[in-house]
C-alpha cells in the first residue's frame, strides 16, 4: 500500500457505498440522503432530481410543477436565438456533439438573452428580499459593478432592449407559470407587468420570467444561471443535429460588406 | 434608430472592418492580404494585431511571447490543465479538452478574472495619478471597496515567475513604463499597510506591462487568457497515454460525505 497522503473530495450532495470487491464501483448511491437507484429511479421526476441536487431537499408538488413548466418553456429558444444558431453552426459542419453544446453554452451564457442576464436579474431579486415591489426600480437602475470578465450590462436585465411590446409567448409563459402556487414574484410580475415595463422602459423578456421563476423556487442567482444554461440545451441539441442532416448548402453563409478598415476598435 | 429597427438593419449581412475570406480567391485580415502582406507574420503578432488593430515592435512581441511562455506549466494538477488532462484520460477529443481548459482558465481567482481586474486597476490608478491624485490614497480607497487583483496568491505568496519576467522587461526597455513602475509602488504601499501576504504576482506585472503597451481591459482579456495555453497539451497527451480513466481515479472512500444521512424517498 502507498503511504502517500490521501487527497479527498468533500461533498454534501452525493454518497456512494463501494462494492465489497472494488472500491471504484458503487453498490449504492445517495443524493442528499435519498437512495437514487434503490428508491428514486422510477418514482422521482427529472425535475425532482434537478431541484434536489441544487437545493438539497425534494421540491413540493407545486415547486416541481413550476420547474417542469419552466423547463418546457425554456427547452428550445428556437433557431433565431444566438445560442441555438451557435449550436447549429457546430452541427452543420459536423463538429462534435459536445462542441455544439459548448457553443450553445458559450453564446447563451451572456448578458443579452443569456444566463448572465438571468443571474443579474436574480441578484436584484435577492437584494429586494420580501420587498417584491422594489424590483422594477432597482432593475431600471441596474449597475453590474466593477469591470470583470463579463461585458458591461447594456440594458436592464430581464427586459428586451429591442422590444416594442411584450412578446405574446413571453406573456403566455408568465401567465401560465404565475397560476402555479407559491409564486409571489411571478404573480406580482403578471399582475403589475404594464406598470413595471413603463417604469423600466422596455418590455419583459424570457430572461425576466425565468429569473422570477427561479427566485420563487428559492434558487440563488448562481443556481438560476446554471439551470438556465442547462434547460435550454435540448433545443440546441435538436437543431444542431437537424442542421447536420440538412447540410451546409442549406445553411446561411451571409453576404459580406467590407467597410473601411484600419480603425482601432476601443473595447 | 431603436427597437427592432436596429436588428433589422443588421439582418442578413455581415458588415465588417476586421476582414473576411473569399473562398478560392483571398482573405483580408484587418485591411491586409493575409497570404501576401501578412503571410510571414509571427503568429502571436498576428493574434494581437487581430485583437487591437495595432502593429507591435519586435521588442513588444518578444515581451508578449515571454509572458505566454513563463506561465505555461505542464502540471495536470492545475485546475485548467486538469480539465484538459481529464478529457485525455476519459478518451474525449483532445480539442474538446483544450477548449474546455481554456474556458475554465477564465476564472475568478486565477487566470482571466484577476487579469481583467488588474489591468482595469492600473489604468484607473494611472488616470488618477495623472490627474494629480496620490497613489497611496487611491490604493487605500480601492482596498476599502474591493480587492486589488494581482497581489497575493493562493497556495504560495512567492511568485516564481517574476524573477524571469522582470529581467526580460528590463532587457527590452519596458521597465520605465508608467504602469510597470506603479506595480512595484503599489506593492510597497500594500506592504507598508501591513499586508505582507499581498506581494505582487505575475498577474499584476503582466497587466501593468499590457497597460503600458496600450491594451484596454477587453483587449487584454483576449491576450491574457492564452498565457497558460502551452501547458495544457502536454497534460492531454500524457493522460492519453495512461490506461483509460486512470488520471486521478477516486475510490468511494476518498469522497468525504458531509451531508444528510439516509432517508426514504418513498412516502
Amino acid at each position: 500500500m502507498s503511504d502517500r497522503p490521501t487527497e479527498r473530495i468533500h461533498t454534501r450532495i452525493w454518497r456512494e457505498e463501494p462494492e465489497a470487491d472494488n472500491p471504484f464501483a458503487a453498490r449504492a448511491a445517495y443524493c442528499h440522503g435519498y437512495d437514487v437507484y434503490g428508491e428514486m429511479v422510477g418514482r422521482a421526476r427529472w425535475v425532482d432530481m434537478l431541484y434536489l441536487l441544487l437545493r438539497g431537499e425534494a421540491p413540493t408538488p407545486a415547486q416541481a410543477d413550476l420547474l417542469e413548466a419552466l423547463a418546457v418553456g425554456l427547452a428550445n429558444p428556437g433557431p433565431r436565438d444566438q445560442s441555438v444558431h451557435a449550436a447549429m453552426s457546430g452541427g452543420v459542419g459536423g463538429s462534435t456533439a459536445a462542441a455544439s453544446l459548448m457553443a450553445a453554452l458559450a453564446v447563451g451564457a451572456g448578458r443579452y438573452c443569456g444566463a448572465r442576464e438571468v443571474f443579474d436579474a436574480m441578484t436584484v431579486w435577492a437584494a429586494c428580499g420580501d420587498d417584491v415591489a422594489a424590483w422594477a426600480g432597482r432593475i431600471a437602475r441596474f449597475d453590474a459593478g466593477p469591470v470583470d470578465i463579463w461585458p458591461d450590462a447594456e440594458h436592464p436585465p430581464g427586459f428586451d432592449p429591442y422590444g416594442v411590446s411584450t412578446a405574446t409567448i413571453v406573456r403566455q409563459l408568465l401567465t401560465r407559470l404565475a397560476r402555479i402556487a407559491q409564486t409571489p414574484r411571478l404573480a406580482w410580475l403578471a399582475a403589475q407587468r404594464p406598470g413595471i415595463e413603463a417604469e423600466v422602459g422596455l418590455p419583459l423578456a424570457f430572461t425576466g420570467v425565468a429569473a422570477a421563476a427561479f427566485a420563487d423556487l428559492g434558487f440563488s442567482p448562481g443556481e438560476g444561471e446554471m439551470l438556465f444554461l442547462l434547460l435550454r440545451l435540448p433545443g440546441a441539441a435538436a437543431h444542431a443535429l437537424e442542421q447536420q442532416g440538412y447540410g451546409f448548402k442549406r445553411f446561411p453563409f451571409y453576404p459580406v460588406e467590407l467597410v473601411e478598415s484600419g480603425a482601432r476598435e476601443e473595447t | 434608430m431603436k427597437g427592432p429597427e436596429v436588428l433589422r438593419s443588421h439582418a442578413g449581412v455581415l458588415r465588417t472592418r476586421v476582414g473576411a475570406c473569399w473562398p478560392g480567391s483571398h482573405a483580408i485580415f484587418r485591411g491586409h492580404d493575409l497570404h501576401g502582406e501578412l503571410g510571414a507574420m509571427d503568429w502571436l503578432e498576428l493574434y494581437v494585431f487581430g485583437i487591437t488593430g495595432r502593429r507591435y515592435s519586435d521588442q513588444e512581441i518578444r515581451l508578449l511571447h515571454g509572458i505566454w511562455v513563463m506561465t505555461s506549466y505542464p502540471d495536470a494538477r492545475l485546475w485548467n490543465n486538469r480539465v484538459g488532462a481529464m478529457a485525455g484520460s476519459a478518451r474525449s477529443s483532445a480539442v474538446l479538452g483544450l477548449s474546455a481548459a481554456i474556458a475554465v482558465t477564465e476564472a475568478r481567482i486565477y487566470g482571466g478574472g484577476p487579469g481583467v481586474r488588474a489591468i482595469d486597476f492600473f489604468l484607473r490608478a494611472g488616470k488618477a495619478v495623472k490627474a494629480g491624485g496620490d497613489l497611496g490614497a487611491f490604493v487605500r480607497a480601492e482596498l476599502a471597496s474591493r480587492r486589488i487583483y494581482g497581489y497575493g496568491r493562493p497556495i504560495n505568496t512567492i511568485d516564481e515567475r517574476l524573477p524571469s519576467l522582470i529581467p526580460l522587461a528590463v532587457s527590452l526597455g519596458f521597465d520605465k513604463g508608467r504602469h510597470y513602475e506603479m506595480a512595484f509602488e503599489v506593492e510597497r504601499i500594500l506592504l507598508k499597510e501591513s499586508k505582507p501576504f499581498l506581494r505582487m504576482n505575475f498577474a499584476a506585472l503582466t497587466a501593468a506591462l499590457a497597460a503600458d503597451l496600450g491594451f484596454s481591459p477587453r483587449q487584454y482579456q483576449l491576450f491574457n487568457i492564452l498565457k497558460t495555453l502551452a501547458g495544457i497539451p502536454p497534460c492531454i497527451v500524457e493522460a492519453q497515454c495512461l490506461p483509460e480513466g486512470a488520471l486521478f481515479p477516486t475510490p468511494c472512500d476518498e469522497i468525504v460525505y458531509e451531508g444528510l444521512g439516509a432517508r426514504s424517498w418513498v412516502r
